[in-house]
């Protein structure tokens, strides 16, 4: 998977999960940038992509993830592993 | 093996997104309520359960026709806000609106015991207890003696209890309390359940005496505990969430956990499936019996894949003996199949063990439609159980409301998938239960002796029936109002009451209840009726018919006619003179629509609202009804004479 095409994974599953088709994600994007991408959403979020890529992120990452663009770069270095 | 957690019971659905779109489009409430609690019949992944949630709460606030609401208070230790929107969709998975009110974190004590609590004002119909064992146990050190093990063990139970007590005057329908997930460590290894101290052992008694005192106190049990050392505690339990917000139940475990929970509410509610309909090729043995003969079906004989159909057998003889009906449903040649059942050698299953017997070249929707009518049950109280996905899809589509497990291709899974598919969770276990499977062998023969007969007098009167009836005692408590709950048919007002409310009509003086059982020459049909009166202190000359159910075993056994002399007998001895009662018109008691009419009851006008009509009669005005049902005086159940006494003697007493 390119960092886009993962781009637009992540895109549609916020999309889903916050009921919101005008969400528009880029690699610098922050929950900041997302109305209602609360603490609590982004929990869900995180645990909604482990499960539907089938991986697990370290507990430090989920907390440094400052951009999209992070949770795309170590998405793609789990999914190497 | 898959965990529960999968829920591989469902089948996946289609194209979700676009489905559920069109399903939220639609303008009708109760229509789009509709079209949503389809898609929930699917196996949906975490997002598209908050998805079909988020469109559930947008559906409608109002109350709509044939989705019942529950106030459900959850009172956790934990965070479980991510378990709400399975909890919703479970519910609407059995056509149930779920309102949930949820303390903030950590002040559930706080309101259980604060009366101008947001709590008390949400007044809630259920309460869950959703409580972390780390809390109950955190005082306790690993050194602690046997004693001091014991001490800590009944301190947090009777803490429990106090707080079922409080959360039970606030819930009319009643309690719900979680069993605790053991997420602890090994310290020492299996020496671990040899150490007083030791959290794992803890943890273990906690739930052994937790289960042993909700069924004292007739709390219902959510046994976490249990299903998740079924899967392993991975699948339930994950400890970076944890860390995160306290989550103790893992995402992953969220649509299970509202599964679960579904699954005793609707239980408690009567909504769980009666009725276990198997297919028989490939299904019940393996082989096409029509093409390879008795000889050469593949059923037990040292064969792997035999002792795997016989495990179906097996599995579906144990349902039986708790109470659930077995239906055969087949395209086949009857006589091959009834020399099956009476000649295979290897054969679990018996023809006595069949309480319907759909067997021949018809489309399988019409035979389920009518093995749900010689069974006097609804089509939402079948699961048809058969290996064929032509068949399966075919079902889910002719027929919505049949549960249809998605069978898995190895006959090794069969009794898995259908034991993990929950279809037939229950929250008693009555004498009633026990004896099912004889009565439905006996109804086979009362309905071979109806054949025999030339006229319905003739066959009534050669049942040689008799009742016994009486007030609703401790002994009668918990099948009275399992029958109150579980009838859907002959049921007056649908009114659903909780084993606390029949107790307490039982003993106010404005109450009279009134249970019936009925016996022929094939045996004791058991339990078969209840019916609830009650007077207006103002207006004491006039008794109510609460509600009144009856068994559909029994109907058309004139059993309504004798019930109500009976009744009739027992409000004139109260000194009433009027006998009024309410008709509420659900989807499924249609068949009595005209009863009280039948009975000489009176429409009262001006008094309907839509569903709902208003009957009474003068009890100087009533006719006995003629009967073939004679009055039984005693019953051999119980030794004790008080609580068979005829309602009029005892009333008289009063």
């Amino acid at each position: 998977m390119t960092d886009q095409e993962m781009l637009t994974t992540f895109d549609q599953l916020l999309r889903d999960l916050l009921g919101d088709e005008s969400i528009v994600l880029t690699m610098a994007s922050t929950r900041a940038d997302v109305p209602s991408w609360d603490s609590f959403q982004y929990v869900t979020f995180i645990a909604a992509a482990e499960m539907k890529l089938g991986i697990k992120f370290r507990i430090a990452d989920v907390e440094s993830f400052a951009t999209v663009g992070d949770i795309v770069k170590e998405t793609q270095k789990l999914l190497r592993k | 093996m898959q965990p529960l957690t999968a829920m591989n019971w469902l089948a996946r659905p289609g194209d979700f997104r676009p489905a559920l779109k069109a399903a939220g489009a639609i303008g009708d409430t109760a229509e789009r309520l509709n079209a949503l609690a389809t898609l929930a019949q699917w196996r949906l992944d975490l997002v598209e359960t908050i998805q079909l949630d988020n469109a559930l709460r947008r559906a409608a606030a109002a109350e709509v026709k044939g989705f019942a609401t529950i106030r459900l208070a959850l009172l956790s230790s934990a965070t479980i806000d991510h378990l709400l929107p399975a909890m919703r969709v479970a519910a609407l998975r059995r056509r149930l609106r779920l309102e949930i009110y949820k303390p903030s974190f950590g002040q559930y004590r706080q309101e259980l015991f604060d009366p101008d609590s947001a709590l008390y004002a949400f007044r809630p119909d259920l309460v869950l207890l959703s409580l972390s064992a780390s809390e109950l146990i955190a005082g306790l050190s690993l050194a602690a003696s046997t004693e001091d093990a014991a001490r800590a063990e009944s301190a947090a139970l009777s803490g429990l209890r106090e707080l079922w007590r409080k959360a039970r005057e606030i819930a009319r329908a009643g309690v719900i309390q979680q069993s605790f997930l053991d997420t602890s460590d090994a310290l020492f290894g299996s020496f671990d359940r040899q150490v007083a101290g030791a959290p794992a052992r803890l943890i273990e008694r906690l739930n052994v005496a937790l289960a042993d005192a909700a069924a004292e106190d007739g709390v219902v049990l959510l046994d976490v505990a249990r299903f998740s050392a079924r899967d392993g505690l991975g699948h339930w339990f994950d400890v970076t969430r944890w860390l995160q917000g306290k989550i103790e139940i893992a995402p992953e475990a969220a649509s299970i956990y509202g599964e679960l929970l579904a699954r005793l509410i609707g239980a408690q509610r009567g909504l769980s499936k009666k009725c276990l309909v198997l297919d028989l090729d490939n299904t019940l043995w393996g082989g096409v019996v029509g093409d390879v003969g008795l000889e050469g079906i593949v059923l037990g004989q040292g064969s792997a894949t035999g002792e795997a159909h016989l495990a179906l057998q097996r599995y579906a003889k144990s349902l039986a003996e708790r109470g659930i009906i077995l239906a055969i449903c087949s395209k086949n040649e009857p006589a091959i199949v009834e020399s099956v059942f009476r000649d295979h050698p290897e054969m679990i299953l018996k023809r006595t063990d069949i309480a319907a017997f759909a067997v021949n070249w018809t489309d399988k929707a019409e035979n389920l439609r009518s093995v749900a009518t010689a069974l006097n049950i609804g089509l939402d109280s079948l699961v048809f159980v058969d290996d064929n996905p032509v068949e399966r899809a075919r079902i889910r589509e002719a027929l919505p409301m049949v549960a249809v497990p998605e069978l898995p291709d190895d006959p090794a899974n069969y009794v898995r998938c259908i034991a993990d598919a929950g279809y037939f969770e229950a929250v008693a276990f009555t004498e009633e239960d026990r004896q099912r499977a004889g009565q439905y062998a006996a109804n086979n023969e009362r309905e071979a002796l109806r054949g025999s007969f030339q006229s319905m007098d003739e066959f009534l009167r050669g049942l040689q029936m008799s009742v016994q009836y009486g007030p609703i005692t401790p002994v009668d408590l918990t099948r009275a109002t399992q029958l109150i709950n579980k009838t859907n048919q002959f049921n007056t007002t649908t009114r659903r009451l909780s084993t606390e409310e029949v107790s307490a009509l039982a003993a106010s003086p404005h109450g009279l209840t009134l249970q019936f059982r009925l016996l022929d020459r094939f045996g004791d049909n058991g339990l078969v009726s209840v019916m609830l009166l009650r007077s207006d202190p103002q207006q004491p000359q006039v008794l109510e018919v609460v509600n009144w159910v009856m068994s559909c075993r029994v109907f058309g056994r004139q059993l309504e006619d004798e019930a109500m002399n009976i009744a009739v007998e027992a409000a004139r001895t109260l000194g009433a003179a009027w006998l009024q009662a309410d008709f509420i018109a659900t989807k499924k008691n249609g068949v009595i629509s005209n009863l009280f009419e039948k009975l000489g009851f009176t429409r009262v006008e001006g008094e309907t609202v839509a569903e709902r009509s208003r009957w009474i009669i003068e009890l100087a005005d009533y006719t006995h009804r003629p009967t073939f049902i004679s009055r039984g005086e005693g019953h051999d159940r119980s030794g004790d004479a008080d609580d068979v006494r005829p309602v009029a003697a005892r009333s008289a007493g009063r």
